[in-house]
């Protein structure tokens, strides 16, 4: 694979009733022109390469979130598009307008630093009004267009103070403040909610939706958090070794991976080795050694008899039981080695006898679920026929 | 808190008594009234009168201020511009040498330093006739280059203290690298170049070596005059001086680690 474009609405089906179909987001709608277009991006460092070759569209008004873990090249890209590094080879096209030359200081893009990057000798105010003042408009207007912004994030009685007589989440949103204020094209956002506790991220997320929304700016955030990107982003794009391996909504990313790396990347699963014996256009039976059973998935996959592959299974997906549950497929036999209550959940680790280990979560729905349970029980896992995925790479 | 050693107290002591015995002594003895240094002969201020009236010291004085105030704020411009270019320009030919030069000053005996500079000037004046003869210009260039080195070497530690993605983001909102330098490099920096023109400054107004090889007949800075007439015999006076630079000397070596302090303050917020 040597590179990646979206989903596009290729499918005549789609095509078909998308066209001109306001209610459908516009990557699914035909020929939509895409805002942020990068063509064949490949970024070099001496021998190593950090971006390989990548083309993405990313539409108007979208919250994109590239996803991956450190080293995966995102943050290389990320500081393409702001124009902090020159690409090797490959276009980046904004808002039609070819960026190739044109320096960060002259791009309709602004970037929120994952530091920060707050002016430590400035004030919020100065610092939010610092990017209109290089615009040379007059005096009144910065003042109103800072206070306004100051106001959006709630922090208009703080513009006196300086950076570092602020908390975490308030110097979070006086970056993201002065990087909404020159109104850019296209925001960038290098691990937006990176450096705040996990009460404070949570309403953040949300506040970045809303303003997001309100704006009606594109946003390209960065991100190694999984969690941070499902409820952010309208699209994702998992990123690996320098390209981008998927790029799907939160909801099919998730449910959908298209490879082992993208189903381990996001949340956690349980991934069963096997061997295609019977491949029919809409199910396909797993022999696997690890599961000890015979698998079935009732969806197509496209593979070679005998193909090796992997059957991925979310722990939240899988029953569990100490009674023969009346499925007879996908039903394996396992012994409970470990639980883990979290209060809302349990995660039970379950040993199969072929020395595989299985999670399960389950939801305690109520008070007594969770005791009923317990060390060494002999257990039932079974699941859905289509609750699992085929993956092939 | 915690109790100090008697080991430790005493180390204290002695080292406090080493170093500043000698100028309370010296301090002390500025406001005698006998002539006779030597001689104890109750307090006075005579000769900080005669100071003031010497003509020669004063204007000593008055040039070595005047050299000092030059020279300290040349080598802060070249100096800064010299440190911005090592932390922030990648790899460039002649980098090497560039870092070489400016450390060099600061392992060179003076001596060394003082004799080469001497040899450039007359090699320049027989070349192009400039510097025609030696005076205060050629102090002022002697003691350019080798404070411009110490601010480099301080200017460049800042620099390389400072997070870069402050200039990023001082671009990604519209500012040019010219205007960027000015509105926010410059005044993140302005500690260690403050400290640095103090330092400047401090070490110009001591330098005797380097500017008895580079100065003129009629030239004569502080730190010569003292010398010479410190050869034939010391005169209380010369006390009164010696107190008085201490005093300088001082309020500029507290204010460039209160500088220092500030500096190392504000790194630890950004953090």
């Amino acid at each position: 694979m040597t590179s990646t474009s979206i989903i596009e609405p290729q499918s005549d089906i789609i095509a078909a009733t998308s066209l001109k179909d306001s209610r459908l987001p516009l990557w699914k709608q035909a020929g939509a022109e895409p805002f942020l277009r990068i063509d064949s991006i490949t970024k070099k460092f001496g021998e190593f390469t950090a971006v390989d070759n990548i083309s993405l569209d990313i539409y108007k008004n979208e919250l994109f979130c590239l996803l991956g873990g450190s080293g995966s090249g995102k943050s290389t890209l990320l500081r393409m598009l702001a124009g902090f590094e020159s690409p090797t080879s490959g276009r980046i096209i904004i808002d039609g307008v070819d960026m190739a030359g044109i320096q960060p200081w002259k791009r309709p893009v602004n970037m929120m630093f994952q530091s920060y990057a707050l002016f430590p000798h400035l004030s919020v105010e100065e610092n939010v009004a610092f990017g209109l003042k290089r615009e040379g408009l007059d005096r009144s207007e910065v003042k109103q267009r800072v206070a306004k912004m100051l106001d959006m994030v709630q922090l208009g009685h703080l513009g006196k103070r300086k950076p570092d007589q602020l908390s975490g989440g308030q110097r979070q949103r006086v970056a993201l403040a002065r990087s909404l204020v020159k109104r850019p094209k296209l925001l960038l956002l290098d691990e937006p909610l990176g450096a705040l506790d996990k009460k404070l991220r949570e309403e953040t997320q949300f506040e970045l939706i809303r303003i997001q929304e309100e704006l009606g700016v594109t946003f390209v955030v960065v991100t190694h958090d999984q969690e941070e990107a499902m409820t952010l982003a309208s699209r994702i794009g998992v990123m690996n070794h320098g390209l981008i391996v998927q790029t799907a909504e939160p909801h099919d990313v998730y449910e959908y991976p298209n490879s082992r790396f993208v189903a381990e990347f996001i949340g956690s699963v349980n991934l069963f080795e096997g061997v295609v014996i019977e491949d029919l256009p809409d199910s396909v039976r797993i022999d696997s050694k690890d599961a000890g059973a015979i698998l079935y998935v009732n969806h197509g996959i496209s593979c070679a008899p005998n193909q090796k592959v992997h059957v991925a299974l979310r722990p939240e997906k899988t029953q569990i039981s100490k009674e023969k549950p009346e499925q007879a497929e996908n039903c394996i036999r396992g012994v409970i080695e470990e639980i883990a209550y979290m209060g809302s959940l349990s995660v039970y680790r379950v040993r199969l006898p072929s020395g595989k280990e299985v999670r399960v979560t389950q939801p305690n729905t109520t008070r007594e679920l969770g005791a009923r349970l317990t060390w060494n029980d002999e257990v039932y896992l079974f699941w859905d026929v289509d609750s699992s995925v085929v993956l092939t790479s | 808190m915690k109790r100090r050693s008697l080991f430790l107290n005493t180390t204290a002591t002695m080292g406090f008594i080493f170093l500043y015995a000698p100028m309370i002594a010296l301090v002390v003895y500025s406001f005698n009234k006998s002539k006779l240094v030597t001689v104890w002969g109750g307090w006075s201020l005579k000769w900080y009168g005669e100071l003031f009236r010497n003509d020669q010291i004063i204007d000593a004085a008055l040039l070595s201020f005047k050299i000092a105030f030059i020279s300290a704020s040349v080598a802060v411009v070249l100096g800064t511009m010299a440190g911005f270019v090592l932390s922030r320009f990648r790899r460039f030919r002649g980098k090497m040498l560039l870092a070489g030069w400016i450390s060099a000053p600061l392992v060179m005996p003076e001596v060394i330093t003082g004799l080469s500079l001497l040899l450039l000037f007359v090699a320049m004046e027989g070349a192009f006739g400039w510097p025609s003869g030696r005076g205060t210009s050629t102090i002022i260039i002697a003691h350019v280059t080798f404070c411009m080195a110490y601010v480099a070497v301080i200017v460049q530690s800042r620099l390389s203290q400072l997070d870069e993605t402050l200039e990023e983001a001082a671009m990604d909102l519209g500012a040019k690298p010219s205007s960027l330098f000015f509105l926010v490099t410059l005044p993140l920096i302005m500690p260690a170049v403050i400290s640095g023109w103090l330092l400047s400054f401090t070490m110009s107004l001591d330098d005797l070596v380097i500017a008895s090889f580079v100065s003129g007949p009629g030239n004569s800075t502080l730190p010569m005059v003292i010398f010479s007439k410190v050869r034939l015999g010391v005169s209380p006076e010369v006390n009164a001086l010696a107190t008085l630079m201490i005093a300088v000397v001082a309020i500029g070596v507290i204010g460039a680690m209160y500088q220092m302090r500030r500096q190392a303050k504000l790194i630890e917020k950004q953090t």
